[in-house]
């Protein structure tokens, strides 16, 4: 979850979220805001860090890896080389192998995760269209992904060389992805996820858990949206269960549908 | 063996429940089932149904135990223990079992007397792998991944150390039928630790022992069998 404050990671820790993200702004306030958006001040990352005992991760820009360089001196548990901050490189992410911290990375389709994992990436995000609100993208690049890999595990083995030139990926890992028929990191969807019912639509679609961003605090009611939402993602499959911690949440962010975002504002189309 | 018995019987196939609130759940149901054990999904006390052990996998303590606090799991998990149906906690599912957690954590399953530290070895940058003699799983060490992972401080009488690190400190301890490794074998393909336990599961739900297990609650052992 998404968090801007010590009091919000203590409200995302009690709802039962296994991680915060810490920034000093959500999403949807990033893409309001307009401007660079770059790496959070360190004593921010710090004080988050200090209020709750779940992991921290905080962002980088892609392909700022001097950003990575001083979160990873700051001693956070994951860094997220996010799209939501505006890129520093338009042709190199950053080297991942360099670190220790572990990184995750967006993607929107099976050849653009496995190029993050060949840098290095040891976790994938589905992209979804950060600080919307809308889920439209996050199902987009989920079923993309997961009807990706269903597409190579049906392929014979000498036509995966093909597959891996035309997704630009590495053959190694494309091999491996028809092999196993699954990704060999651990994957989540994020980015429009507002209600218990999205998380667990992304949960059915494949993911193996869900980021939220603004969902929680641009809701009119953080804490419980949070434990809902936390709730919905681990019974994902339990509709009853999905019904009742549904009832009587107060309003959702107010979102923006994501086909109304122009081209130039897309957050999903920065990294490649 | 019994467990190979179970491997050609479908009647009798154990059943180990992996508790799924969060964490390194896939991992731990691949292994049961490359090792012919039947993996349940335990999020609700009735998934607890039939089960004759349960794994406590790593993740975050802190979430796990609001997750069993919120679906009322502590109670059928503490009975099923008590039964003696084997436990086995990996790093979080370490931190889960133990009676006393330092720094004042209540304890969520106090199963196994013993004392552990959190994030012992310091946030996720401190993580590192090692090869770690582990006898009662054989003469071949064990591949430990400690990812944030816990440490035990105090190992109460009673309590049997089954591996540590060349310093000295306990990462791996059992009181009869509750084991607790501080590490991740199931992130390493290590399949012993998971052999063992089906061996424990084998003959606590051995009908040959007419050890069917009594009790009304749902989630008591007996109709699976």
């Amino acid at each position: 979850m998404d968090v801007v404050t010590p009091e919000h990671a203590r409200i995302a820790e009690d709802a039962g979220a296994c991680a915060v993200m810490a920034l000093e702004r959500v999403p949807s306030d990033i893409r309001a805001a307009g401007g660079v958006a770059r790496m959070s001040d360190p004593e921010m990352i710090e004080g988050i860090m200090k209020a709750v005992s779940i992991p921290v991760m905080a962002k980088a820009r892609i392909g700022h890896f001097v950003e990575a360089q001083v979160l990873e001196a700051l001693g956070v548990d994951y860094i997220d080389e996010s799209e939501v901050l505006t890129p520093a490189d338009e042709v190199n992410h950053i080297d991942k192998h360099q670190f220790k911290v572990p990184f995750v990375c967006g993607c929107r389709n099976l050849g653009e995760a496995l190029r993050r994992i060949n840098e290095g990436a040891a976790m994938i995000r589905t992209k979804g269209e950060a600080g919307t609100g809308d889920i439209v993208e996050a199902v987009r690049h989920i079923r993309t992904l997961m009807s990706d890999i269903r597409r190579l595990q049906s392929m014979r083995e000498d036509e995966l060389f093909v597959a891996a030139k035309e997704m630009d990926a590495p053959y190694e890992l494309v091999k491996q992805v028809a092999a196993e028929g699954k990704l060999p990191v651990v994957n989540f969807v994020a980015g429009g996820i507002a209600i218990p019912a999205d998380a667990a639509l992304a949960m059915q679609l494949g993911a193996e858990g869900v980021f939220v961003g603004s969902g929680i605090f641009k809701s009119e009611n953080p804490a419980r949206t949070a434990e809902a939402i936390v709730q919905a993602t681990l019974h994902f499959d339990n509709p009853k269960i999905i019904a009742e911690v549904s009832k009587g949440l107060g309003s959702p962010m107010r979102g923006i549908a994501a086909a109304s975002v122009p081209e130039v504002e897309r957050l999903a189309v920065r990294g490649w | 063996m019994r467990l190979s018995e179970a491997d050609t019987n479908p009647e009798r196939i154990v059943k180990i429940g992996v508790l799924a609130l969060h964490g390194a759940v896939i991992e731990h149901i691949e292994i049961l089932r490359k090792i012919g054990v039947e993996p349940v999904t335990v999020r609700l006390p009735e998934d607890l149904n039939g089960v004759a052990g349960l794994i406590l996998p790593g993740g975050e303590s802190t979430t796990m135990r609001k997750l069993v606090a919120r679906w009322n799991l502590r109670e059928p998990i503490m009975a099923l223990a008590r039964s003696g149906a084997p436990i086995l906690g990996t790093c979080a599912g370490m931190i889960v079992v133990a009676k006393e957690i330092a720094g004042g954590d209540e304890p969520v399953f106090p199963l196994l007397d013993v004392t552990v530290e959190r994030n012992a070895f310091g946030r996720q940058l401190d993580s590192f792998e090692t090869e770690l003699p582990m006898p009662i799983v054989g003469d071949r060490p064990v591949h430990a991944i400690f990812i944030r992972a816990p440490i035990i401080e105090r190992v109460g009488p009673g309590v049997e150390v089954l591996a540590t690190l060349p310093d000295g400190r306990v990462v791996a301890v059992r009181q009869r039928n509750v084991i607790a490794i501080a590490f991740h074998p199931e992130l390493a393909g290590e399949t012993r630790i998971h052999r063992l336990i089906a061996t424990m599961a084998a003959e606590y739900s051995d009908p040959a022992e007419g050890t069917v297990r009594q009790g009304s609650e749902p989630w008591s052992i007996g109709e699976a069998m």
